[in-house]
């Protein structure tokens, strides 16, 4: 269990400028959702800048965020989960030695480098605390976040500052529409589940929050608990792992106020969402945000950045209502969330009082 | 009293074998499996020398007793031969009821078929079957997929420390409570990819790599995979598996220095170290040998052997760098060394440090030039340090 008592994003909508939640939403018919930048200057030294790419800036630059958010100047650890890293300096390498293999400037290789988000947040804050990173598909943020609360449980942190954060580029948006991963043609956001067709609206963003092992003034809710699932040939059973992650938080389904799915408009993916939903969730509120920010490996960071919001403004904004059925209490919040129907994960966040 | 952490389980594929038996005859007969590149196209070719696996796609579908098929990076068949060499010492797909999760590490993952087919993924449909070894969880979840593991898993990449941060999460997962066995380790693949990013950052040496050497010129670097099988004691008693030693310590920390450099006075490493030895409840005194990083990188081993002076004093135990014989196995040398490092530990030896001759003259120590036999080994230190700063020292103990 950990308090989330400061968060900074950058996305699609407008997530710097304002503190509003949700800020004005932003309408989009593209190919993906791209992130409103801000501008660095004011976060980062335009001389380190000048040769960090882009993902790099979004992410210390949200990190910043997070910790002004929380009034924390050094935490104990720094964690992040990225599927990608930046794709933009990984293409600059394969462009280079695919056509003239030698390539003279090291530093599209040191960015591609996963870690360097995390490494580079920890060089800004000269910080020599427990530091890492994860790297797998669905799981990366939440693979982070069950290491930040296992070094609360362990008593080698109380503040952790975690981040997800992916990219995406047009050549990777071509390469990854060969295995039918997004839509074939510019959707509009606010109308994507209008479709029906295969494919998601890829997206991207990065996100960090602060966890803290005690409640502060800035706290927003508390993340009880995180469970991720491989599906085995198959062998997934939301059935038994539901029930049991719930269980172990002392709850049930009865205790869950809403449900953040994450359908990403996939007419092929969206289903197993519906279904987990009507079976354990029948006239329950449900909700959804990757019309938002477009689906990524880590896009569940804007799901706990909706959820924790939520939680904090007792407010379940219209734009996320999947259904029509008013939460009469906001307190229990499940995020589930699946890749391809082989990566299930669910995030359970709960309301201070 | 927190649980204990056994290990149960190795497997190891490197340019010194394809199993634990060969690499241990290798180490045994000091015989480095430094060479030339084969197996890679690359202008390289000629200039570097490089810790290769000996063997073509095809012969790796066979060690890995899998039906050749599209889709499978070299980084995964070299994971999976290693997984199932751990999983099968250590009889992973029995006793379903544990839980068993697959903790990996890779810093360049499927990379080394996405380079080849790069230019198909841009302009036509012929290689799509590789376009999902892009990202790293790929060969992670090939690897569970071959070995039956859905628990837990999932891909740690902090650089050259990515194996010894994958150990230790696990032993925290299972010390929490939340796993009662662990695959952990990693696997990397040669590549054009990183041979040619770690040679813009002229880090690489054209010769045989001399650690801690006072001439040290630069990495060799290598590949392979190792894993091992992280037991609680409460899943010993269910497994009947016996201990091959235990995981007391674990400490990560970073340098927040730069982004490719050590600090000159290794900070990281130090606070690795010192965390580890915290965890372990052991003194400096009490380390019978260190497996150091030693990249033979001019910055790393000044700064690793600062670190290690400022704890052990004029004290320092047995030290080497096994990289020599290894090469540097980037994401999979955390898991690697901590193999060899346990190979010491049941064998009563300490490896040498190949290529050695003249001390650095800033440091006070010089590591072990020979094999040392019939030497009492009962703790040994395994250190990691990646790019970025990621440092993470891990300590094994023997079990009577």
């Amino acid at each position: 269990m950990a308090f989330i008592n400061g968060i900074g994003i950058i996305s699609p909508q407008k997530t710097v400028e304002s503190k509003e939640f949700p800020a004005a939403v932003m309408e989009y018919t593209a190919d993906y959702l791209k992130c409103i930048e801000p501008v660095y200057r004011s976060y980062i030294d335009p001389i380190q800048s000048r040769r960090m790419s882009r993902l790099i800036k979004m992410g210390i630059t949200a990190a910043k965020i997070s910790l002004a958010d929380a009034a924390c100047r050094m935490p104990d650890a720094i964690i992040t989960g990225t599927g990608l890293g930046s794709v933009e300096d990984t293409e600059k390498i394969l462009g280079e030695i695919t056509k003239e293999e030698r390539f003279l400037n090291p530093t599209p290789f040191i960015q591609s480098t996963y870690n360097t988000i995390s490494s580079q947040v920890a060089i800004n804050l000269k910080c020599h605390n427990y530091n890492s990173t994860y790297v797998h598909r669905t799981f990366s943020f939440e693979s982070g976040l069950t290491d930040a609360l296992m070094l609360m449980e362990e008593g080698m942190a109380s503040d952790v500052l975690v981040g997800a954060i992916d990219e995406m580029t047009l050549n990777h948006l071509q390469i990854t529409r060969r295995i039918g991963q997004w839509k074939m043609e510019p959707v509009n956001n606010l109308q994507l589940l209008d479709y029906g067709t295969p494919g998601a609206l890829a997206g991207e963003g990065a996100a960090f929050f602060l966890l803290g092992a005690e409640k502060s003034l800035s706290t927003y809710a508390q993340v009880k608990g995180v469970k991720t699932s491989f599906n085995l040939n198959g062998s997934f059973k939301p059935s038994t792992i539901l029930p049991s992650f719930l269980d172990m938080n002392d709850l049930t389904t009865k205790d869950i106020d809403l449900v953040l799915l994450g359908l990403n408009g996939d007419s092929e993916n969206d289903p197993v969402y519906l279904q987990f939903a009507n079976h354990f969730f029948p006239g329950k509120p449900l909700g959804w945000y990757k019309h938002l920010c477009g689906e990524y490996h880590t896009a569940t960071g804007f799901g706990l950045y909706a959820a924790a919001n939520i939680l904090k403004h007792q407010h379940y904004p219209e734009v996320l209502q999947l259904n029509t059925i008013n939460p009469s209490r906001l307190k229990n919040i499940l995020i589930y969330n699946h890749y391809r129907n082989v990566n299930h994960s669910m995030i359970l966040i709960q309301a201070c009082s | 009293m927190a649980q204990r952490i056994f290990v149960t389980g190795t497997g190891i594929i490197s340019c010194l074998g394809n199993n634990l038996r060969e690499n241990l005859t290798s180490l045994l007969d000091s015989k480095s499996g430094i060479g030339r590149i084969h197996h890679i196209d690359t202008l390289l070719k000629e200039e570097l020398l490089v810790g290769e696996v000996p063997l073509s796609q095809e012969e790796l579908f066979t060690l890995a007793h899998i039906v050749p098929a599209e889709g499978y990076s070299r980084n995964a068949l070299l994971g999976i031969i290693a997984a199932k060499e751990a999983g099968a010492h250590a009889g992973l797909t029995e006793h379903r009821e544990l839980k068993t999760g697959l903790i990996s590490a890779t810093t360049v993952g499927g990379m080394d078929q996405c380079e080849l087919y790069y230019l198909d993924f841009l302009t036509n449909d012929t290689r799509n079957a590789y376009i999902d070894s892009y990202d790293s969880g790929e060969s992670t979840e090939k690897i569970a997929s071959a070995l039956g593991i859905s628990d837990f898993i999932t891909t740690i990449s902090t650089a050259c420390s990515s194996a010894a941060n994958a150990l230790m999460l696990g032993a925290r997962m299972i010390r929490t409570g939340r796993l009662d066995r662990v695959l952990a380790g990693g696997c990397e693949s040669l590549t054009k990819f990183h041979l040619n990013g770690f040679n813009a950052l002229k880090i690489l040496d054209k010769e045989p790599s001399k650690p801690f050497d006072e001439r040290r010129a630069g990495i060799n670097l290598g590949e392979g995979a190792a894993y091992l099988v992280l037991e609680s004691e409460e899943s010993m008693k269910k497994t009947g598996n016996q201990p091959l030693c235990e995981l007391i310590g674990w400490g990560n920390a970073c340098e927040a220095f730069h982004q490719t450099a050590s600090s000159p006075e290794g900070t990281g490493a130090y606070l690795a170290i010192k965390k580890a030895l915290e965890i372990s409840g052991l003194h400096p005194e009490d380390i019978d040998y260190i497996n150091a990083h030693g990249t033979g990188t001019d910055n790393n081993d000044l700064s690793e052997g600062k670190a290690i002076e400022k704890l052990f004093g004029e004290r320092v135990p047995y030290i080497s760098s096994t990289k020599p014989f290894t090469g540097h196995t980037t994401s999979a040398a955390g898991s690697t060394e901590a193999i060899l490092s346990i190979l010491c530990l049941q064998h009563q030896v300490i490896w040498p440090n190949l290529n050695f001759e003249i001390p650095i003259g800033e440091l006070h120590f010089s590591p072990v030039k020979n094999l040392i036999t019939d030497q009492l080994v009962n703790i040994v230190m395994s250190n990691s340090f990646g790019f970025g700063g990621n440092d993470t020292s891990l300590i094994f103990r023997k079990v009577y």
